[in-house]
């Protein structure tokens, strides 16, 4: 209790009564008390549910088939009937964007572990053995950063086809330069970190110091990194969707409903207008949740 | 300083091969064969093969590649265009200067509102302004550039009438593809200008400025800015190459005639000679940025200046 | 007597922060006069930058808030003063050493451009007349004038303090408030530093307030000498009198049994425990759990700060209220 009491300090002292104690700790429960602190990444979370919960089992959530068309209510603006309007072919657009929900989810995620593992690994090897090894795999990388990542999806797209596995492979093979890069850095932080050499001097095998000390340490960044990365690629497929080399029609994917929906622009707005709003909010809670992340594994960031 | 601009220029050189090689496997192993896409759907066999002939497409791989690297190194020859027969370095260099005027153009304008918007931010941090810039900045980022290219045209043009749609033919209709191009990279400089300048205004050297009773808008502009750029700069590298892959996207929204359409087109129509110039070019293009972007920083940090100066070779 | 420079009375400073308020001044109570050395000795956390960064109304708000008294230069309340005004005397006639030389210079430019920045705003000069008086701040502290074009990471610490001793003194201020300016230092750099601060402070008759937690750099420097303990001063007196007398325990624990100022000891001693949470300080005496000589009366409220003997300032009851000496 403080000896002289300004308002503030008597505010404090009001409120200290509400103060939980904390019996566990520990860098993640700490990382998660923060994280829930951030109603901004909550909100985030949220949003991630509710898409992850569509992506599950759309068929509860909408009446519609994804490509269940009727021609007799084409072109329709928002009613009750469809929230979102219908499109050329008469299909309820929020039923397809419902449904598109598990295809951007699954790009997303499955081409971010594609390229954190590949890419993760050849960071580690080069943070590892440094010299030689590390010289001819940043080399190779730096082939890779020279490109934008977009346009090498283009023409990784364009030479495999279209196609769900194709447009995932596009895209994480762009990513596979940043997290080989992150992980590198992070690992060479962590290496000659004091804590690291504490653990060997008191004969730690290397085992036990790389998963126990060296991989919880560098996880922070490089997991930041996979959320935004997660928004990247979804962004990455729906633009791929949009000029015709990525998923191709009739699935329902949000980037192709806007290629399809852009030539009827002048008369139906709602066509292109819903499935954009959805990538942005997918991709924004992601990017919530990322910066929230990164706050709360990082203290020290956070101002 | 030159020797190390040297340096780099020779170390570009290493890797503009690779890029180059990786786009020729790639359209080696793209399906679809483009003799018989030029021939037309009803030409016979042997008309085809005499296509392919004419083009080069019956030699092996590798004589392929080689015959195209001493052609681009002895006569900067990049091939010829299969659909117009024009050599490709001529189609590029018509189209090339619209991208990149446009991609400044953006840069430019999402210079000029990030900057200033990051460093009312970081200045009154935690105020109404920061946070609605903060939120309005993430979902600058969250937008899909072209989607947000569809809604301009929707409500600009097409609702309120003010601006043109598409084309390429005045002041007026570069508004449009402007902003959309510039916007999410104006909200990745916003984020980091403001992310930057907390860091650098916590510093000691501001609290020494403070102490000299200087005014808190020159220390703002002379120290902490300038302090602060570095990483900002980076950004603005990183974004300018994400423009010139984002205009692909953008230029197929508006019907803009530069080099992201042609591209577009040249894939779908198996043109690999317009593919393999075009992205040759923009990767030469965002290296000599990035570079640029390196020159930059030793004349921000005097720091980095004699560490260029004595080191023969910088590690990353 | 005449009117001192700089007399503070009843300092109190807190930092609100989230979960709690770290009051870091208490009720701080002490005069400066023209041209003499006063030292501030105290532990880490005892609030000696805090005290200096007041006086120069650089306190960061939020967290920190002037709770309350007042600080009068020249006469004037300094807490009275606008930002505008407060500008005028930052610099110009109150200037500041701080701790640390590696962060304390701007690494972007170049160090005669950041000693001309302070000549320039508070004289009307010309760019070219204060980078003249720039270069001969440089060589007054022992520095060649033409490297006034270098950027400060070619220089070492030792150079780097004296840069900024020089915009400290570049305007010739009446006070000057250095921060524990050679902690940051080589043991072999710090004598050189000292000896010029204190030689240029002699020169100019710059009072000066020196803030260290080594009692020998106190010793050979000032004339006059505060402890810090908690946030408050336990005890004020001339040097001589301080190592000669000491009165407050805390102070006697510093030197202690034997205070022999031709000993000149050149480290704190370890005295039992620790200085109180900042954020939980007793309504009592702050050293009563560690001091040896506490009473019961000692826990009745806080003891006042008296004038033992002429000069000598002393904040403990055992030795000035009498209940039970």
């Amino acid at each position: 209790m403080p000896k002289l009491m300004t308002p503030y300090a008597q505010k404090l002292a009001k409120n200290s009564k509400k103060a939980k104690q904390y019996e566990k700790t520990g860098p993640w429960i700490e990382a998660w008390r923060r994280l829930r602190r951030n109603r901004m990444a909550i909100a985030g979370l949220i949003i991630l549910l509710v898409l992850i919960i569509c992506s599950i089992c759309p068929q509860l959530l909408t009446p519609y088939g994804p490509d269940e068309q009727n021609y007799s209510e084409a072109f329709q603006f928002p009613s009750l009937r469809h929230p979102f309007g219908t499109d050329n072919l008469g299909r309820d657009i929020l039923g397809r964007i419902i449904y598109g929900a598990r295809v951007s989810l699954v790009i997303g995620l499955i081409s971010v572990a594609l390229s954190l593992v590949i890419g993760g690994l050849l960071g580690a090897a080069a943070a590892f053995y440094g010299g030689k090894t590390d010289n001819v795999i940043m080399r190779v990388m730096d082939i890779l950063i020279a490109l934008p990542s977009f346009l090498l999806a283009i023409a990784i797209a364009a030479a495999l086809g279209p196609g769900l596995m194709n447009v995932i492979f596009a895209i994480a093979f762009g990513g596979i330069p940043n997290y080989a890069r992150v992980t590198r850095a992070a690992i060479l932080t962590v290496k000659d970190l004091e804590y690291v050499e504490a653990a060997r001097a008191i004969g730690a095998a290397d085992r036990r110091i790389v998963f126990r000390h060296m991989i919880p340490n560098a996880l922070a960044p490089i997991i930041v990194q996979a959320t935004l990365g997660v928004a990247g690629a979804i962004i990455s497929a729906a633009g791929l969707s949009f000029i015709g080399l990525g998923v191709q029609p009739p699935t329902p994917e949000w980037g192709s409903m806007l290629s399809s929906g852009k030539q009827y622009i002048r008369t139906n707005w709602n066509i292109v207008t819903f499935p954009g709003l959805t990538i942005m909010l997918t991709v924004f809670a992601l990017n919530l949740l990322g910066d929230g992340l990164r706050d709360a594994l990082d203290p020290k960031l956070k101002r | 300083m030159y020797r190390y601009i040297l340096k780099r220029l020779l170390m570009l050189l290493p890797v503009l091969l690779g890029v180059l090689l990786i786009i020729f496997i790639l359209s080696e192993i793209t399906p679809g064969d483009a003799a018989r896409q030029l021939a037309g759907e009803f030409a016979s066999e042997e008309d085809v093969q005499a296509i392919r002939e004419e083009l080069g497409l019956n030699r092996p791989f590798l004589e392929r590649f080689f015959s195209y690297l001493t052609g681009l190194v002895t006569r900067g020859d990049l091939g010829v265009s299969y659909q117009t027969g024009q050599p490709v370095i001529q189609e590029i260099a018509d189209r090339f200067p619209t991208t990149l005027l446009l991609a400044l153009v953006s840069m430019l304008f999402s210079i000029l509102i990030g900057i200033p918007t990051g460093i009312i931010s970081a200045i009154r941090q935690y105020s109404w302004i920061d946070s609605t810039s903060m939120v309005v900045a993430l979902v600058g980022v969250s937008m899909p550039n072209f989607w947000q290219g569809l809604l301009n045209i929707i409500v600009f043009s097409i609702w309120l009438g003010w601006l043109p749609a598409s084309g390429f033919y005045g002041w007026q209709y570069w508004i449009l593809p402007a902003v959309t191009i510039g916007t999410s990279s104006a909200a990745m400089i916003t984020r980091m200008t403001r992310s930057s300048m907390l860091e650098v205004i916590h510093q000691d050297y501001i609290r020494t400025a403070r102490a000299k009773g200087q005014k808190e808008n020159v220390i703002i502009i002379k120290h902490a800015l300038k302090n602060a750029l570095i990483p900002i700069v980076t950004v603005v590298g990183i974004q300018f190459g994400g423009l010139l892959g984002g205009a692909v996207l953008t230029e197929t929204v508006f019907a803009i005639p530069g080099l992201g359409k042609f591209m577009v087109d040249a894939i779908k129509a198996r043109n690999y000679p317009v593919v393999q110039g075009g992205v040759l070019v923009l990767a030469v293009v965002f290296s000599v940025v990035n570079l640029l972007v390196d020159i930059l920083y030793s004349y921000i940090d005097p720091r980095l200046k004699s560490m260029y100066r004595k080191t023969v070779r910088i590690k990353n | 007597m005449n009117d001192p420079l700089l007399s503070i009375r009843d300092l109190t400073i807190h930092y609100e922060m989230e979960q709690s308020v770290v009051e870091a001044v208490n009720g701080m109570s002490f005069d400066v006069f023209e041209g003499e050395a006063v030292g501030l000795v105290g532990e880490t956390g005892a609030g000696k930058t805090t005290t200096a960064l007041g006086i120069m109304r650089l306190i960061q708000t939020p967290p920190g808030h002037i709770v309350q008294g007042s600080i009068r230069f020249m006469g004037e309340d300094l807490l009275q003063k606008s930002e505008t005004q407060m500008r005028k005397i930052r610099g110009n006639q109150i200037s500041m050493i701080f701790q640390d030389p590696m962060t304390s210079l701007n690494p972007v430019m170049t160090v005669g451009e950041q000693i001309s920045e302070v000549i320039r705003l508070h004289n009307h000069l010309s760019r070219k007349e204060a980078l003249r008086q720039a270069v001969d701040m440089l060589e007054m502290v022992g520095i060649p004038g033409s490297r006034y074009m270098e950027y400060p990471h070619q220089f070492s610490g030792g150079m780097k303090q004296r840069v900024v001793i020089a915009i400290a003194l570049a305007c010739k201020p009446k006070l000057l408030i250095a921060d524990e300016p050679t902690t940051a230092l080589d043991v072999t750099i710090q004598a050189q530093v000292l000896d010029m601060i204190l030689k240029l402070q002699k020169e100019l008759h710059t009072a000066t307030i020196l803030i260290t937690h080594d009692l020998g750099v106190v010793a050979e420097t000032c004339d006059k000498v505060g402890i810090l303990y908690a946030g408050q001063i336990v005890e004020f007196s001339n040097l001589h009198e301080i190592y000669k007398n000491p009165l407050h325990p805390y102070t006697k624990g510093l030197f202690g049994s034997l205070p022999d100022i031709s000993k000149k000891l050149t480290r704190l001693k370890p005295i039992k425990g620790l200085m109180p949470d900042p954020t939980a300080l007793p309504n009592y005496c702050s050293f009563y759990d560690r001091c040896d000589h506490r009473t019961d009366a000692c826990k009745q409220g806080e003891p006042p700060f008296v004038e033992a003997t002429p000069g000598h300032w002393v904040r403990c009851k055992c030795l000035t209220g009498g209940e039970t000496a």
